[in-house]
């Protein structure tokens, strides 16, 4: 119950990071995706389950206060922590290297999913371009902003986990 | 006693697979849903207008004022030579102020002759924060802190200072949703004040960091469209109130076609340190 009050905690701090705070830190009109950190990083640390929930969950509050259709970006999120959940089997809390490489691929492919999905798709072939000036600068500062944010996420977790097995082991 | 122990009975839990199944289900749903009515907006804009606008208008106000004290600091010397800089200009103004003064004297008198109205300084305006920027980097709608409860309706035309911004595509109680007119799936039928000519304006998110967006389709057999021409909301846009201003032609081509124009056009507003808004009650009569 409390692993999930703070999951949600979790997706409302960012998501208001994300709107109101980080457009005044902007490093060339380019803000990080926080809710992709967020997605990610409870995808492989707790499963597929937890991830496409959150995941649903974080894209649906952008949903609300985005103007694009409703549900569009719940479904990517959605997919994004899903897929991140099967490297549960590979993740350990000791290792950094697995998450860094999963939030970055995870981010590359959120951006690609909106290019082709609503940028390719009307005719807007300089892929270069976005690809350049948007993706990139966006995995860049997103990886800068998940090195403070991703020990917090472990950190938490790490003591959700402790306290879950001493209650357990009381029981017993 | 009987040696019946009682089994803690199991939890009931849904297997990943079919909960995936099941939320992109209810995805495409609500996907088509939104598409087509906008009943399913109310419920959700009314909770996200209790759980997360009142953090957002808090934030946006603290940071406001953090922004404000740091950018006093910085300016103090920069505004101490724009005084002297500016001293002159007010000089140079006032002389031609009083032309100017003379001239709009004339206008006024002509305007009455023409019976023409001053329509653009008539429209009830309310001043508003934005308090929230779209979460993405691909789209620049905003969120600003008035909502249904102050009037504004889906569809009012906001404007900051003197060039439009945009309109109102959702409202919540106390918030509501501003697509800008540079977002790249925008597109806002507007007219070139020099020669009546009409020609759409679409937002380009390429172009945008220098502060331009695009226009195509202007028909213009003459040749007379120059940089530097004024574009406006056209009369016949079906969401905006006609003579807003949007921008000024910054470069012009024809197209491959030989019968229309594109190119860039300037953006009258600052997109990039936009603050307060104004937001037209009036909507655009149109036919149903």
């Amino acid at each position: 119950m409390l692993s999930v009050l703070v999951c949600i905690f979790f997706v409302f701090i960012c998501f208001l990071l994300q709107s109101t705070v980080f457009p005044h830190l902007a490093f060339g009109g380019i803000i990080p995706n926080l809710m992709i950190v967020v997605t990610a990083s409870y995808g492989f640390m707790r499963g597929r389950k937890s991830g496409l929930l959150v995941g649903f969950f974080s894209g649906l509050i952008m949903d609300i206060f985005s103007s694009g259709v409703l549900g569009f970006y719940a479904l990517i999120y959605m997919y994004i922590g899903y897929l991140n959940g099967v490297f549960k089997k590979m993740f350990f809390p000791e290792d950094i290297k697995l998450p860094i490489a999963l939030i970055i691929g995870s981010d590359f492919l959120y951006n690609i999913i909106i290019y082709v999905l609503i940028f390719l798709l009307k005719g807007r072939f300089q892929f270069s371009y976005y690809f350049l000036n948007i993706i990139i600068p966006e995995m860049v500062y997103t990886i800068i902003v998940t090195c403070i944010l991703y020990p917090l996420l472990l950190l938490l977790e790490n003591l959700l986990e402790r306290r879950e097995k001493e209650g357990a082991s009381k029981i017993v | 006693m009987s040696p019946v122990l009682k089994r803690p009975k199991e939890k009931f839990t849904l297997p990943s697979k079919y909960l995936l199944f099941l939320l992109t289900c209810v995805c495409i749903a609500i996907m088509i849903l939104s598409f087509k009515t906008p009943a399913l907006n109310t419920p959700l804009n009314s909770i996200a207008g209790v759980l997360l606008v009142p953090f957002q208008n808090g934030i946006s106000e603290v940071g406001g004022w953090i922004s404000d004290k740091s950018d006093q600091l910085m300016e103090i010397k920069d505004v101490l030579e724009e005084n002297q800089r500016l001293k002159a200009e007010v000089d140079r103004l006032t002389i031609e102020n009083t032309k100017f003064q003379q001239e709009r004297y004339e206008l006024n008198q002509l305007r009455q002759l023409l019976k023409l109205d001053e329509e653009y300084s008539e429209y009830e305006k309310i001043g508003a924060q934005i308090i929230a920027r779209d979460s993405s980097n691909w789209f620049s709608s905003f969120t600003i802190n008035k909502g249904s409860n102050d009037g504004i309706q889906i569809n009012c035309n906001v404007m900051a200072g003197s060039g439009l911004v945009g309109r109102v595509t959702d409202v919540g109680p106390n918030y509501a949703k501003v697509t800008s007119i540079i977002e790249d799936n925008n597109n806002t039928s507007g007219l070139l004040l020099s020669t009546g000519d009409h020609l759409i304006v679409t937002g380009d998110l390429t172009t945008m960091p220098k502060g331009m967006i695009a226009f195509n389709k202007l028909v213009d057999n003459d040749n007379k469209a120059a940089v530097g021409d004024k574009i406006v909301t056209s009369n016949i846009s079906n969401h905006y109130l006609p003579g807003i201003l949007i921008g000024y032609i910054s470069s012009i081509e024809t197209d491959s076609n030989n019968l229309t124009k594109s190119g860039t056009l300037t953006t009258a507003v600052d997109f990039e340190h936009l603050e307060d808004v104004l937001v037209i009650m009036e909507l655009k009569q149109t036919i149903q």
